[in-house]
């Protein structure tokens, strides 16, 4: 029985069980009885009951299942197949016995490996036969434990609660659990970095050639793991694109909220917010094939050398990118300044624009200040643009027109390709999402802490 | 009803001139307000005298508040909202498409129900308006702009220690002062009140009014309000507006004492409204 069916089955059961929990109560009910909960609730907590651990048995048992088999199989193996095998030639075995065993015959195997492959579907079938039974089981017998446990003065309304309550909580903790594992495997591989390279040479060296040699007797470079450059590529784009979506964003949400009327805003919103919709791969695109060439072009017919990855070109495409973004926190943060201030100041006689300048602008700078610190961390963690439009090369720059690379584009090609995870060029790549991570968590708790201290400052 | 406003010259300036003394400082006359479709008031023709506190009355939704935003032009700052009909402020048509609406807002000070200062401090709460308009330099002409407005809105003493801070620190009743003063800072002819106390606990509504009292010497102040007792109290002359129309207007003594329409004598003894 696949454990599909099996699931199916055991739904089935639960509504089974919802009924019977239901009829019971009603009839409990209509015996005159006082009721604690409603029939309903006798329902849930009959279903529940009934559904509830047969679904989680038959999750850790699917999980647990295949390494329990493989193990047994395995040990089963003559000694002349296992002796003196390391663990990563026994994976192989393993998976050769497992296509045997799923009839995927190439040449002519050991027996042992034939045996072994019967073997493992035998027990692949008794597990699955176990399983089905327990489960089953466990569904009919919580059913029953459930049905027994009703009354009318069962507190079904507040069992019902705590369920679901303890429901919630498992899928926050998952939350959190997987957040810190991210985290956790993150800090591993970065201190498995920084034994090879020291911390202080990482973060201030001013030389950045992770090529390392690939075998001991090669002739390379020695590889510069200084991060200086790299960190200043990623701000430097942020700092251009910021300077492109800061006052376009800004000016668009100050005209869309105080200037612009019910027909044309219900038409530019949702269009600036398509801006939003589109996947950054597309804006790579237009990076390289469109603003690039552009930039060079026009950088050429002044007279001026600019690279073909330039900074300006990655940093100003980055920028329209973060439009939508800063339009839409300094629309809501403008838009949530009181009518008030704004008669206050008409009724003194002020114009719009000195109204926005002197009253809607201070009174919404935590809210846009929020927004642009979350726009400045998405930049320094965007990938795509950069790694198609920025260059490769680190360089300490301060002309746009040049090619600089970023963090993230360093992380990608320091990963991409045949890399061996224990050297210093592929352990770089954590030290830097590390620094990464580091730098826009940092970024966004302050952003989120100015802008609650905005919206507090209304209600 | 006195339709004297309405011979006078619109461009000879001259405004004309009660039989009580007061001369006419605002005249409006046949003014409709239209919100979209929906007509908000009718036909209102009304004289207000300078230097008085003119009370208008009525229950919610009768139009009040929406004629006294006529007669700053705030209802500009609603796209839907239209007027016809014309104010005219010392004889010069305020509606005329040669008056700039922000200018006259200089001249016409508006106080809102809900106190609206600034999240600036007191200081700059008070100068915001003299700034924009350039009639004061920063440094000690505007000092005394400030210290002069807060002592006529009574709340010089309370907060003269405490100019940098933030005036949406001070009591509700403080802040409709800090209102005040701002709104005389600009040093307005006309001050609008729109309901100015409703948001504010007894004392604090007994101080505004005292101010009211004395502001009418320098000032013409025309107050929206809920309550009779406060028209009764503050004001020489008041309106009552029902549904959309200015049913009467008289002096104060007489509308409380002897309405001359059954609508009004229904509304202040507690019929409707």
């Amino acid at each position: 029985m696949s454990a599909t069916t099996l699931l199916a089955i055991v739904l089935a059961l639960s509504l089974i069980g919802y009924l019977w929990g239901r009829a019971n109560a009603g009839a409990l009910k209509r015996a005159g009885q006082g009721m604690h909960s409603i029939p309903a609730y006798h329902g849930y907590f009959v279903a529940l009951s009934c559904g509830v651990p047969a679904f989680l048995l038959v999750l850790i048992w699917l999980a647990a299942q295949n390494t329990i088999i493989d193990s047994i199989v395995l040990a089963g193996l003559p000694s002349y197949v296992t002796d003196g095998v390391e663990s990563s030639r026994m994976s192989l075995i393993a998976s050769e016995i497992k296509g045997i065993a799923g009839g995927r015959i190439f040449g002519t195997p050991d027996q042992a490996l034939i045996d072994a492959a019967e073997r493992y579907n035998a027990l692949r079938g008794i597990a699955s036969l176990g399983m089905a039974v327990c489960a089953l089981a466990l569904a009919i017998g919580g059913m029953i434990y459930a049905r027994s446990r009703l009354s009318p003065e069962f507190r079904a309304r507040n069992r019902v609660d705590n369920i679901i309550r303890w429901g919630l909580i498992v899928c926050s903790i998952l939350a959190i659990l997987t957040t810190l594992g991210i985290i956790l495997s993150l800090v591993i591989e970065s201190l498995a970095f920084f034994a090879r390279v020291p911390v202080f040479s990482f973060l201030f060296g001013l030389e950045w050639s992770p090529q390392t040699p690939m075998r001991a007797d090669q002739v390379a470079a020695a590889g510069a793991f200084g991060a200086v450059p790299v960190f200043w590529g990623t701000i430097f784009i942020s700092a251009i694109a910021m300077f492109v979506a800061l006052p376009v964003g800004l000016f668009s949400a100050i005209y869309l909220v105080e200037y612009a009327n019910h027909r044309v805003r219900s038409v530019v919103k949702p269009l600036l917010e398509i801006l939003a919709g589109i996947p950054t791969i597309v804006y790579g695109f237009f990076a390289i094939l469109t603003v690039a060439p552009m930039i060079r072009e026009f950088g050429i017919s002044m007279g001026l050398s600019v690279a073909s990855n330039s900074a300006l070109a990655a940093g100003s495409v980055m920028g329209i990118m973060l439009i939508p973004f800063i339009s839409s926190f300094a629309d809501d943060a403008i838009s949530a300044v009181p009518q008030s201030m704004r008669d206050g100041s008409y009724a003194l006689g002020a114009t719009k624009a000195e109204t926005i300048r002197q009253v809607l602008l201070p009174a919404a700078l935590p809210g846009i200040v929020g927004g642009v610190l979350l726009a400045v961390s998405r930049a320094i963690g965007e990938t795509m643009i950069v790694v198609m439009a920025a260059g490769l090369t680190a360089t300490l720059t301060a002309n746009p027109l040049e090619g600089v690379t970023t963090v993230t584009v360093q992380i990608v090609t320091l990963l991409i390709g045949d890399t061996e995870f224990d050297s210093p060029k592929t352990l770089a790549a954590f030290g830097l999402g590390l620094v990464l991570f580091i730098s826009t968590l940092a970024l966004n708790i302050v952003a989120l802490q100015v802008v609650k201290r905005y919206r507090e400052r209304y209600e | 009803m006195d339709k004297t406003a309405e011979t006078t010259g619109v461009l000879s300036g001259a405004a004309a001139t009660r039989t009580d003394g007061h001369e006419i400082k605002v005249a409006a006359s046949n003014v409709s307000v239209f919100y979209g479709e929906k007509q908000a008031l009718f036909d209102v023709t009304i004289d207000i005298p300078g230097r008085q506190v003119m009370a208008f009355i009525g229950p919610s939704g009768c139009g009040k508040s929406t004629f006294l935003r006529c007669i700053n032009r705030m209802n500009d700052t609603i796209d839907i909202c239209s007027v016809t009909g014309t104010i005219e402020i010392d004889g010069a048509n305020i509606y005329d498409p040669k008056i700039d609406p922000v200018l006259l807002r200089a001249r016409v000070g508006m106080v809102f129900q809900k106190p609206n200062p600034f999240p600036k401090s007191i200081y700059d709460n008070i100068c915001y308006g003299p700034r924009i308009h350039g009639k004061a330099r920063a440094g000690s002409e505007m000092d005394e702009i400030v210290e002069v407005s807060l002592k006529r809105a009574g709340l010089w003493n309370e907060v003269k220690d405490r100019l940098k801070e933030p005036g949406t620190g001070l009591s509700g009743g403080q802040q409709q002062r800090l209102c005040i003063a701002r709104a005389i800072a600009v040093n307005p002819e006309v001050i609008l009140m729109d309901e100015p106390c409703s948001a504010l606990d007894p004392i604090a509504t007994a101080r505004i009014e005292e101010l009211i009292d004395e502001l009418r010497e320098r000032y013409t102040i025309v107050i929206v309000t809920h309550s009779m007792q406060q028209a009764a109290r503050v004001s020489q002359r008041a309106a009552f507006f029902h549904l959309g129309r200015l049913v009467e207007e008289g002096e104060t003594d007489l509308i409380f004492t002897n309405p001359s329409d059954q609508r009004t004598q229904d509304y202040i003894t507690g019929r409707f409204g």
